[in-house]
């Protein structure tokens, strides 16, 4: 036993001489490249504007932490709406691939595979060319309903308090989704549905024969049998992969530098970029995103607690 | 015909919203498959020395991938050495196949695997045996895709069969030490990774001492994939019954025999379809360090967009992009398919 | 614990070697210049051809630091850097030159321990529009405009209130707009795209009303990329300078030389009448400044440390600055311009090389 301390203490002294060797490098080369560590920059001016602000004011003279939260915030719109969307039109592909309907289940099989086995990178920049090439200038944009205008500039659409009227170049007025938000929303749902997708066949696929055979049997109807013992069986198997995916979709978010949607990596790199304050804003993005990995994990632990079986563990 | 009847009632028609699913598949299928067909074939430029064919035609410039094929297949590499990234792709892809028979899974693999890299080391390389010296900076394109991932999964698996034991040690310092590890890596994104290795640790490194570009690359790769494999192996650690621990320690063995001879050869068994999904998300996690500036494929065909010339044809070079990036994914994926139907992985589970 | 100090006492003597060493003692030891040119590749300036071989105005400025060095204008390694990438990479040792389109400011000049040799390319930050822009006036319109009955063109960048806008970010052009809209008391969207081509097709595909970059940018995309050439115009506004220029580390003057004096090299001989083409010939040429020039006389290759032939190396394997720019930058549509000699009305103006 005396031996396992030795060799704990001599791994915590070669991790402390290494952290000690990168420090002092750092700091040598932060001196001699005339840069300030810290975090004091946050508070200087940004310099530069933000295309999409989700409702929050921001001009160029605002500070660089202002724009951060920006970014943050549209990380968190993209990522809890992709949620949303991407449990849906996961099921949807998941109990598709069950369909009795050969047409449908081979469709589905498809789309699955064709998702998957491509990274994300190409499938965002292919969906950012399809949405901003096929949708008409803002003097011609179509109108799906009334006061709801379709246009290369996005979707603008009404809300109670304004509606969205062309003036000078654009839409004011109303609310308005870009279309890189929309190519970013759709790559993200469709990736990230493909894999749910597969959790939720693989969860429904679980529930045994003979238990839904017995829920016929005691008189349940189809409807309630899948309410009642099916979805809660398979939600118990669903659930802690589902929760992993979740996770991807906020981190894949990430992606968005490569399309301009403004989020929080992408504002946190053109920081970078003019302050020089590589540390910090790596830092930053990897502080955000364990805080948005651990509060997911905890949340759907305890989901996860709500669904387990009820009666079977005491 | 009553044939052909039956199945269509039974498969397209059984009930209500089955036929209607059906027909919107089929209205949808007559109005987008006709017109991609006569975009991506009929209408399609194969042949235009210049884009000027293509700038003309209403379909498909395929002309462009044949122009450019040779830089997106192996970027700025020596253009009369092609033929060395092409072998060396070949070796690799052989590699692969190789490694997924079952006949191979043994202690050996590993050398062969360690003869196989350093033989594509060489041949990249050069320097030896009158092949001229290429310094990796020039390396490129596929070839770049397929050895970041395969030295990535290389250098990983071994860090990761380290950090699943660890994380199973009885041990408190190391046991905290990979749990923080593996957790960190797994709450963060690769671009944050990447970033770290292209712009902080040059910070790092006392100054004068430089790490090529592609090391680092490759340095995050690794990090990133050794936290993702232990969790996989740590799952097939996990399914290994108690009593097989027990039976090993009863024998007598030391910590390191029980581990090589009983427990981690059971456990890497039955994680081989884990670890394949693992691989083709690595495989594609490699088209990041198109951010950071790497020659990958993906970065090479959008490279060759920047080409005056040919600049208009995006669709085209991200349809060939999925293209070659599905067919090793979807090679990769049915092979992990088929071990877990039925695969050696299954038969080590009733054994 | 022992392996562990042993590695690190080895690191430290790799550091002390690095030091010691000037950047020429370095660049010869090894047999090569490594440059870092625009990863993103830029057409014109740095971008690979078809057969995989760096090609542009940037890459030219290597090789000819390599002719002058190693009589080879082909030892030269690249290595491609994002924006972010650049100033670290110069900074820690990786490269030996920075030639990757970057504005010389005085903010890089001094606190970022960068010197910059000279200027290879003169631009500054434009507007382009559609040419037949549907302006409906920069007031808040009635709804019949909507409907697109008043377009009139643009012809200023006074008129851009509003308007959306595409850019590239972390860079001094996304800056400059800013500033540009905030001191003249307009309001503008921006759309920032990594990449140059995703940033074109958003532009082209009308996504954004403008799309601003470095004029010599703007006539190069303008000419590869619109569908119709002459439906786009650049505003007359050019609200920057950007003196585009190659730069090197900071402390080691006789490397800050070399680089320097081998682009002036390039404009001399453009300016004296010498190219790849007949500089064989104009090495007998009796006129003393050709002489000194070619390195029949005096021993201006020795004050710089280098062979006396360095700048007829230069001049024979990679040309003078025109013919660079005319390989390069003409069959994309560029015009001289400011980048012209101070003989001809342009800006590029060598020292006496004497």
């Amino acid at each position: 036993m005396k031996r396992d301390w030795i060799y704990q203490a001599a791994l915590l002294a070669a991790a402390g001489l290494v952290f000690w060797f990168f420090v002092s490098n750092t700091a040598q080369n932060l001196e001699t490249r005339k840069i300030a560590s810290g975090f004091g920059f946050l508070w200087r001016e940004a310099g530069f504007e933000i295309g999409e602000t989700g409702a929050i004011a921001f001009s160029a003279a605002d500070s660089y932490l202002r724009a951060l939260g920006i970014g943050l915030w549209n990380t968190f719109r993209v990522a809890a709406i992709g949620v949303v969307f991407a449990t849906l039109l996961g099921a949807l592909v998941g109990l598709s691939r069950l369909s009795p309907n050969w047409l449908l289940a081979k469709l589905a099989a498809a789309y699955v595979e064709v998702i998957r086995n491509v990274p994300l990178l190409v499938q965002l920049f292919f969906w950012y060319a399809v949405i901003a090439e096929n949708l008409p200038d803002p003097g011609e944009a179509l109108q799906p309903l009334a006061g709801v205008f379709l246009s290369n500039r996005g979707i603008a659409f009404p809300t109670p308090w304004s509606t969205p009227v062309l003036s000078g170049f654009n839409f004011t007025g109303g609310a308005v989704l870009s279309p890189e938000f929309a190519a970013l929303l759709v790559g993200l749902v469709t990736y990230t549905a493909a894999f749910i997708g597969e959790i939720v066949r693989a969860g429904v696929l679980s529930v045994g024969r003979g238990q839904v055979d017995a829920a016929y049997s005691i008189g349940l109807t189809r409807r309630s049998a899948l309410r009642f013992v099916v979805l809660p069986l398979a939600l118990r198997l669903i659930v802690p992969p589902l929760t992993s995916q979740y996770l991807n979709l906020a981190k894949n978010s990430s992606l968005a530098v490569a399309i301009g949607y403004p989020d929080l990596v992408s504002i946190a790199n053109t920081t970078m970029n003019q302050t020089g304050q590589a540390i910090e804003g790596v830092a930053i993005i990897m502080a955000v995103f364990l805080t948005i990995s651990l509060s997911i994990s905890a949340f759907m632990n305890w989901y996860n607690q709500r669904v387990a079986l009820k009666g079977v563990r005491q | 015909m009553n044939a052909i009847a039956g199945w269509l009632r039974a498969n397209l028609f059984s009930s209500w919203p089955s036929a209607l699913a059906t027909l919107v598949i089929a209205w949808l299928a007559w109005r987008l498959v006709p017109p991609f067909v006569d975009w991506a074939f009929v209408e399609a430029v194969w042949r235009s020395p210049n884009s000027d064919a293509c700038r003309e035609a209403q379909g498909a410039c395929w002309a462009f991938i044949g122009e450019k094929h040779r830089f997106m297949l192996f970027g700025t590499y020596p253009f009369e050495q092609h033929w060395r990234p092409a072998l060396a792709t070949l070796i690799l892809v052989g590699l692969w196949g190789f490694s997924a028979l079952r006949r191979s899974w043994h202690w050996w693999l590993g050398l062969v695997w360690t003869v196989g890299l350093a033989l594509i080391a060489m041949l990249m390389w050069g320097g030896v045996f009158g092949l001229r010296y290429v310094e990796n900076e020039r390396w490129g394109g596929l070839i770049l895709t397929l050895i970041l991932a395969s030295f990535g999964m290389a250098f990983a698996f071994p860090l990761s069969i380290l950090l699943a034991l660890g994380r199973r040690s009885r041990l408190p310092v190391l046991r905290a030490a990979c749990v923080a590890y593996i957790e960190l890596i797994r709450g963060v994104p690769l671009i944050s990774v990447l970033f770290m290795a292209s712009v902080m640790l040059p910070l790092f490194l006392p100054s004068g001492l430089t790490i090529d570009k592609l090391l680092r690359a490759q340095l995050a790769l690794v990090l990133f994939a050794a936290a993702y494999l232990a969790e996989v192996v740590r799952g097939g650690l996990q399914a290994i019954p108690h009593h097989q621990y027990e039976a090993a320690e009863a024998l007598g063995l030391s910590f390191a025999q029980r581990t090589l001879h009983v427990i981690l050869p059971q456990a890497l068994r039955l994680s081989i379809a884990p670890l394949v999904n693992t691989f083709i998300g690595l495989f594609k996690d490699t088209s990041l360090v198109l951010i950071i500036g790497l020659f990958d494929l993906l970065s090479t065909i959008k490279v060759s967009l920047q080409d005056p010339a040919w600049s208009r044809f995006g669709i085209e070079a991200y349809l060939f992009a999925c293209l070659v990036y599905f067919a090793f994914c979807y090679a990769m994926s049915a092979y992990s398919r088929h071990l877990e139907h039925g695969g050696p992985g299954r038969r080590m589970r009733q054994s | 614990m022992k392996t562990l100090f042993a590695v690190a006492a080895a690191l430290t003597v790799v550091v002390g070697n690095a030091h010691a060493q000037s950047t020429l003692d370095a660049v010869v030891k090894k047999g090569y210049v490594q440059c870092g040119v625009n990863g993103g590749a830029v057409a014109g300036f740095s971008a690979p051809d078809s057969q995989g071989v760096w090609k542009g105005l940037d890459v030219d400025l290597c090789r000819a630091v390599a002719a002058a060095v190693f009589g080879d204008a082909n030892k030269v390694r690249y290595t491609g850097l994002t924006a972010q990438q650049r100033f670290t990479a110069l900074q820690s040792g990786e490269v030996d030159i920075l030639s990757r389109n970057t504005t010389w400011t005085i903010t890089r000049d001094t606190s970022l321990g960068l010197n910059f040799v000279g200027v290879n390319f003169y631009d500054g930050q434009g507007f382009m529009v559609p040419a037949n822009f549907r302006a409906k006036g920069a007031k808040p319109a009635a709804k019949a405009d909507a409907k697109g009955a008043a377009r009139t063109g643009i012809t200023s960048a006074k008129q851009l209130n509003g308007a959306t806008v595409c850019v590239q970010p972390g860079t001094t052009t996304e800056l400059n707009l800013s500033d540009y809209f905030r001191a003249n008391g307009m309001t503008f969207k921006p759309v920032v795209i990594e990449t140059l081509p995703e940033v074109l097709n958003a532009y082209f595909s009308g996504r954004c009303d403008v799309f601003t970059t470095d004029v010599s940018g703007l006539v190069s995309s303008r000419a590869s990329r619109a569908p119709k050439p002459e439906e786009h115009i650049i505003l007359p506004e050019v609200i920057s300078k950007e003196p585009l220029g190659p730069a090197v580390r900071h402390g080691d003057d006789r490397w800050f030389d070399i680089v320097k004096w081998s682009l002036f090299a390039t404009i001399e001989a453009e300016e004296m009448g010498l190219s790849s083409k007949n500089i064989d010939q104009q090495a007998g040429s009796k006129d003393p400044a050709v002489q000194r020039f070619v390195g029949a006389t005096g021993d201006i290759g020795k004050m710089l440390g280098l062979d006396n032939k360095w700048a007829f190396n230069i001049i024979k394997q990679v040309g003078n600055y025109g013919e660079s720019y005319d390989t390069h930058l003409k069959p994309l549509g560029f015009t001289r311009g400011l980048n012209n000699l101070w003989t001809k009305g342009g800006l590029m103006y060598a020292p006496p090389i004497r």
